[in-house]
């Protein structure tokens, strides 16, 4: 228990990161299986942004004057403003696609597109 | 001119990104075509001039570090042997097929969108030279998506054709983004143990690591580790090494001719660069291999890949759904040459990257000239072409030789030395699956071979011509490539070499 306590921002980002994994695996309607892609993202920028914090540190702005301050670590959630941006277009590019296979196929569903294509024999 | 050398490894990202801008925007009634093929000329010929820079530079390395920030805080580019071979495949392919792209997509794709898909080609060819060149972790990663989205787009677009290349597309997409998520929360661990997003910095900072390793008190074991094992799956997956491969065949066998053609010679290949760099330089030989024995893993996939890519490849009534399965095989070959660790091992994976990307590229041009004179790429559809097609067909039968393996081809090249790195491993059951696998490769060329000479076409079938000009050229230009290199081979076993001896070091 005390594990879990003590190491709760990484335990966040494997459960998120986890129900994530699951739903892209498990889900076969299509929308369902691009929100969870997406949370399995964001499953790894909460990541990210735990690992720059550092204990005592505060916000990485220069204080005239001050000295002995700890900082926490402000690259990682640069890093993580592009990974974001790379996530939406991930996104994006999804619900495109999703789109236009509702519009050839008349479902989302996985399974009856699958059944679809078993049936036309392409 | 001397700025422009100054800042050649920028440029040969920084021109093929704004043009694929620029195109995407005035790119409209078949302009965009004429930029995406200046584009890839000027993009080649910095290529072999980066190329050349690097061997005749003392050290063999070349640092840009963008807008003059010192390599560990700001991101470095990194030019070695290694990478300018890669970059002048990628390069050389990505021209090539623009050049027979113009009549293939055309027939392929609704005029309307033609703009984007130059726009989109050149920012897939920006994104592989992008991983390829850059000496940055986190710069890989954002480059790797930049290929990838353009990649599932490109991918997509074939649905007018089949509407099954959506589902395709989609299917990547998930596969594609979770290898790339693996391969960014891979770069969070080994950040956290090293501080530093710059392969080389890490590399360095690694050895201080691994040193406390033997202690009482080793630092960031599991970390590393993770961070390790992370990035490798997410490689693989990138790769296409079975069993990670289950997006390739779908999405190489509905995308447009000649984006199949382009992903099959390129994509996979920038892959496997990675995935070498990543083991060689960032985590070390020693790290990798000696003290977690990825080396068995990778071995007992890449043998599981020639068996099986060859095996459903020979089952196929599609040829080129054939192709891609047999390109699972050849990924195989790829990784099971720097598996071995050695100098041989690897010169044999660069050799046949190198090798499998002309082959594999001619095989799907001449295929692109069946579908644009047929309208499909089924088996039987193929049936006497053998006389129609004289010269494309002829192109693939020589590109089908090349994936056996037979001598005076660039395939026998390759395999020679990767026969030769299992046996000076002491591996003789390594050297027996290549050759297992060389042999399931002749069934399946076999296969097609016999239907393309001895098929009977039908008799009601309309008349044909030979394929225009724009696209035999380039068919002809890979596969006479791949003829010459099976022939002349010293060109490419020298650079291939040096580009083995500098990652593992100089010693042997």
């Amino acid at each position: 228990m005390q594990m879990v306590l003590d190491y709760y921002n990484y335990w966040i980002c494997v459960v998120l990161m986890m129900i994530g994994f699951y739903g892209v695996m498990a889900k076969t309607n299509l929308i369902k299986k691009a929100l969870s892609l997406s949370l399995f993202q964001t499953g790894i920028l909460v990541f990210y942004i735990s690992i720059g914090k550092v204990d005592g540190g505060t916000g990485p702005v220069t204080v005239e004057g001050a000295t002995g301050v700890v900082y926490s670590n402000p690259l990682p959630h640069a890093l993580m403003l592009t990974a974001i941006v790379v996530g939406v277009a991930t996104l994006s590019v999804a619900m495109a696609i999703i789109v236009n296979i509702r519009e050839r196929y008349g479902t989302i569903d996985e399974k009856d597109i699958e059944q679809m294509e078993l049936e036309s024999n392409e | 001119m001397e700025w422009v050398h100054k800042h050649l490894p920028a440029l040969i990202i920084m021109v093929p990104l704004c043009m694929g801008l620029v195109t995407a925007i005035i790119g409209r009634r078949g302009a965009g075509w004429y930029m995406a093929m200046g584009t890839t000329a000027a993009t080649i010929a910095m290529a072999i001039q980066l190329l050349v820079n690097v061997l005749n530079t003392p050290g063999q390395s070349i640092t840009y570090m963008h807008g003059n920030w010192p390599a560990p805080f700001g991101i470095a580019y990194v030019i070695d042997p290694l990478n300018a071979a890669i970059l002048v495949i990628v390069a050389l392919i990505a021209a090539i097929v623009t050049m027979y792209a113009r009549k293939s997509v055309a027939s392929e794709i609704s005029v309307g969108k033609l703009h984007f898909f130059y726009g989109l080609w050149l920012f897939c060819i920006t994104g592989l030279l992008g991983i390829t060149i850059t000496g940055d972790a986190f710069n890989l990663y954002v480059l790797l998506e930049i290929s990838s989205l353009s990649t599932y787009t490109l991918v997509a677009l074939g649905k007018d054709r089949n509407r099954r290349a959506l589902t395709a597309a989609i299917n990547y997409l998930v596969l594609g983004t979770i290898g790339a998520c693996f391969y960014l929360a891979g770069i969070a661990y080994l950040y956290m143990a090293t501080g530093s997003l710059n392969i080389a910095d890490i590399a360095a900072r690694m050895q201080d690591i691994y040193a406390t390793w033997g202690t009482d008190s080793p630092q960031y074991q599991k970390t590393v580790i993770a961070g390790f094992a992370l990035m490798a799956v997410g490689l693989s997956l990138k790769l296409a090494l079975f069993p990670l491969h289950g997006w390739l065949p779908n999405a190489y066998t509905y995308a447009p001719s000649a984006v199949s053609a382009l992903l099959a010679s390129t994509a996979t290949k920038v892959g496997a660069y990675a995935f070498i760099r990543v083991i060689f330089t960032l985590m070390g030989v020693d790290f990798a291999y000696h003290l977690l024995r990825t080396d068995v893993a990778l071995l007992i996939s890449s043998a599981a890949a020639i068996l099986f890519g060859s095996f459903i490849a020979f089952r196929q009534t599609n040829v080129k759904k054939l192709l891609a399965y047999s390109s699972i095989g050849q990924v195989g070959y790829i990784t099971m040459g720097f598996a071995l660790g050695s100098v041989t091992g690897l010169t044999a994976s660069v050799i046949h990257l190198f090798n499998h990307a002309l082959t594999k590229g001619g095989m799907f041009l001449a295929l692109g000239v069946v579908a644009y004179r047929v309208g499909n790429t089924k088996l039987q559809s193929l049936a006497g072409l053998g006389r129609k097609l004289p010269f494309t067909m002829g192109a693939f039968t020589a590109g089908g030789l090349g994936l056996i393996g037979v001598p005076l081809t660039a395939g026998f090249v390759s395999k020679w030395y990767l026969v030769s790195a299992c046996l000076e491993a002491g591996r003789y059951e390594l050297a027996g699956i290549v050759l297992v696998g060389s042999l399931i490769a002749l069934l399946y060329t076999w296969k097609v071979v016999e239907v393309i000479y001895f098929g009977k076409r039908a008799d009601d079938a309309a008349p044909m011509r030979e394929a225009p000009l724009t696209m035999l050229v380039p068919t002809l230009l890979l596969i006479g490539g791949s003829l010459y290199f099976g022939i002349d081979s010293s060109l490419s076993a020298h650079i291939a070499e040096t580009a083995a001896r500098f990652v593992l070091g100089g010693t042997p």
